[in-house]
């Protein structure tokens, strides 16, 4: 059943409030998304009336605030599609997901000349980390490139993966919002001998998820980008391999025992969550999970492919000579336009949209290495959820037209 | 509520339509120096070419929002031709008329908008005053300043090289 979108919006309080005396038009979800109320309400009857250390106390209140925490564990298991929720490391947002694998994992199998295979696309969040082991190890980075429509260029796939001992991949480009063949790419990379990291950023909030069918290895997702809180996201990985993997940060939590002369770890995935960890954030995270199991994942794709669709078509309708990167049909992309309007800056661009209501970001995207590749400097990027609607995009469609009016030449 | 005419004054856009002073200089005997906004990607090389503590001539390239761009226009042509101490009298001057809300914002700041020199103080910035406008788009106020943090870096470099012992 497709959504009903004037019911959902009814979920997210900020949604009605005005931003220069103009309907809040929230176009920015992919940067981070609006909280739903059951979201907020866990939150606040979490700190209202279970709050303590988890892990801890044997009193009452601990223990519920344990199970919970826990609780929360299983429900992003089962929304991830995860065998077990010990395969579930709450982090504090995919950045530190990757930062994770790179320091635990990298730093213990990779050195000088192995060689690690990304991509032209890549937030910097999977791309920074591996340049740091770059310049400290000597490892060896190859990219896949991006292609005249935004896709992977697949063809020397194989040729980039000879040899190599990790692909790192997004699912979605939060910039130009193409969809990359993630089972095929685990497929090549694990016939390479490689294992494969997914970024799943983009992906979580908008698409069914089954970490068993994607064939991934590594899985990194942020809670605040799927209706939940920051503060929180999730490193999902092979239990094998988390087992392998030493600890990244240290501290509380993370021991089974501690010496004068020593430790022992915890068994996983306590073992990676070092100190006290965001206990009300997991609980969001809970609430926003079930909130889009309740809508439907794939009523959500639906929703956001329809709506991308009906969104490029009024786009370049209104606007011939806009410039949309990435792929062209909305079959292909996730929710995320990223556009070029003659030659009116993404800044100022963004400035004329806030002034009509509409929130949408400017800049590049944490895509330094792709925006070269595009050619520019930065874009102004439209992206969507569960909450918006056509109306949504008409407003965007017709406050350009003021932009036009300001900066043409 | 601010309005976009606050931002986009005429004055503004002409600059960033027809930008003034655009191009490179030969190095040496120019310096060029680059700067970025990491926040969105803008970005401007700034040439400086000083003769006899003169800036005899600046030129730009580099690209950017209407106001990085414009207001790097307006700097090229107010700066050109002055001495490096007035030409950093103009800086400071500017930098405090983006600052005195910057370092409200940053809760204190680094307090330069106060003390503001006597020397600084007494500058007019003429067109420049346009920019006033960009203080109440706090977001904004780096993409004012690149150009100019842009030009104080040349400045100093400029600066250290002359005062190498020469031969
Ligand atoms: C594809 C992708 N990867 C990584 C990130 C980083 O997310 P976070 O800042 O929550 O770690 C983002 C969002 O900014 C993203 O879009």
């Amino acid at each position: 059943m497709a959504l009903d979108v004037a019911t959902i919006k009814k979920d997210f309080p900020i949604l009605e409030r005005t931003v220069h005396d103009k309907r809040l038009v929230y176009l920015d979800s992919a940067a981070s998304s609006q909280k739903p109320l059951s979201v907020l309400r866990a939150m606040d009857a979490y700190y209202e009336t279970t709050n303590a250390n988890v892990h801890r106390g044997v009193y009452a209140i601990a223990e519920e605030a344990t199970r919970l925490y826990e609780k929360a564990r299983t429900d992003v298991a089962r929304f991830m599609g995860a065998g077990s929720a010990a395969e579930v490391v709450f982090t504090k947002n995919v950045t530190e997901a990757i930062n994770l694998v790179a320091y635990s994992w990298g730093r213990t199998n990779l050195a000088a000349g192995d060689v690690v295979v990304l991509t032209e696309m890549e937030h910097h969040a999977n791309l920074v980390p591996w340049l740091a082991l770059k310049a400290e190890r000597g490892i060896e980075i190859r990219y896949i490139p991006v292609d005249g429509q935004g896709f992977l260029d697949m063809t020397r796939l194989d040729e980039a993966l000879d040899g190599a001992k990790l692909l790192g991949v997004t699912s979605v480009s939060n910039v130009l919002g193409t969809m990359n063949p993630i089972p095929r790419l685990a497929e090549a990379a694990h016939a390479a001998g490689a294992l494969i990291l997914v970024d799943g950023a983009q992906h979580a909030p908008h698409m069914p998820l089954d970490i068993s069918a994607l064939g991934c290895d590594f899985f990194g997702l942020t809670g605040h980008k799927m209706l939940g809180p920051t503060g929180i996201g999730v490193l999902w990985a092979r239990a094998d391999l988390l087992e392998a993997m030493p600890p990244f940060l240290c501290g509380g939590e993370m021991i089974r025992d501690v010496r004068l002369d020593g430790f022992s770890t915890n068994d996983v995935p306590w073992k990676f969550e070092a100190g006290t960890p965001p206990i009300a954030e997991a609980v969001g995270l809970s609430a926003a999970v079930e909130y889009l199991e309740a809508l439907g994942m794939d009523e959500v794709r639906e929703h956001e492919r329809s709506l991308t669709a009906y969104a490029l078509d009024a786009l370049r309708g209104a606007h011939p000579d806009l410039v949309v990167h990435g792929p062209p049909a909305a079959d292909d992309r996730g929710g995320v336009i990223s556009l070029q309007y003659r030659d009116v800056h993404p800044h100022d661009l963004s400035q004329v949209l806030d002034q009509a209501g509409v929130c949408v970001r400017a800049g590049h995207h944490c895509a330094k290495p792709l925006m070269r590749r595009l050619g520019v400097s930065a874009t102004a990027r439209a992206s969507f959820s569960v909450y918006n609607d056509e109306a949504d995009v008409d407003v965007l469609v017709s406050a350009l037209a003021d932009a036009d009016a300001l900066f043409s030449l | 509520m601010p309005g976009l005419e606050d931002l986009y004054r005429e004055i503004i856009l002409d600059h960033y339509r027809s930008p003034r002073n655009r191009g490179e200089l030969p190095t040496p005997p120019a310096h060029a120096e680059t700067g970025f906004n990491p926040l969105c990607g803008d970005e401007i090389t700034l040439y400086v070419q000083v003769d006899d503590g003169r800036l005899a001539d600046v030129k730009l390239t580099g690209q950017g929002c209407s106001i990085s761009q414009s207001s790097a226009s307006m700097m090229s042509t107010a700066v050109k031709g002055l001495s490096v101490d007035e030409a950093r009298a103009v800086i400071r001057r500017f930098k405090s008329m983006m600052s005195i809300h910057e370092s409200r914002l940053d809760g204190g700041g680094e307090g330069d908008g106060g003390d503001e020199d006597a020397e600084a103080a007494n500058v007019k910035l003429g067109d420049l005053e346009a920019l006033q406008g960009v203080v109440k788009f706090p977001v904004r106020i780096k993409c004012a300043t690149l150009a100019w943090n842009t030009l104080t870096q040349a400045l100093d470099a400029v600066g250290a090289s002359s005062q190498q012992p020469p031969g």
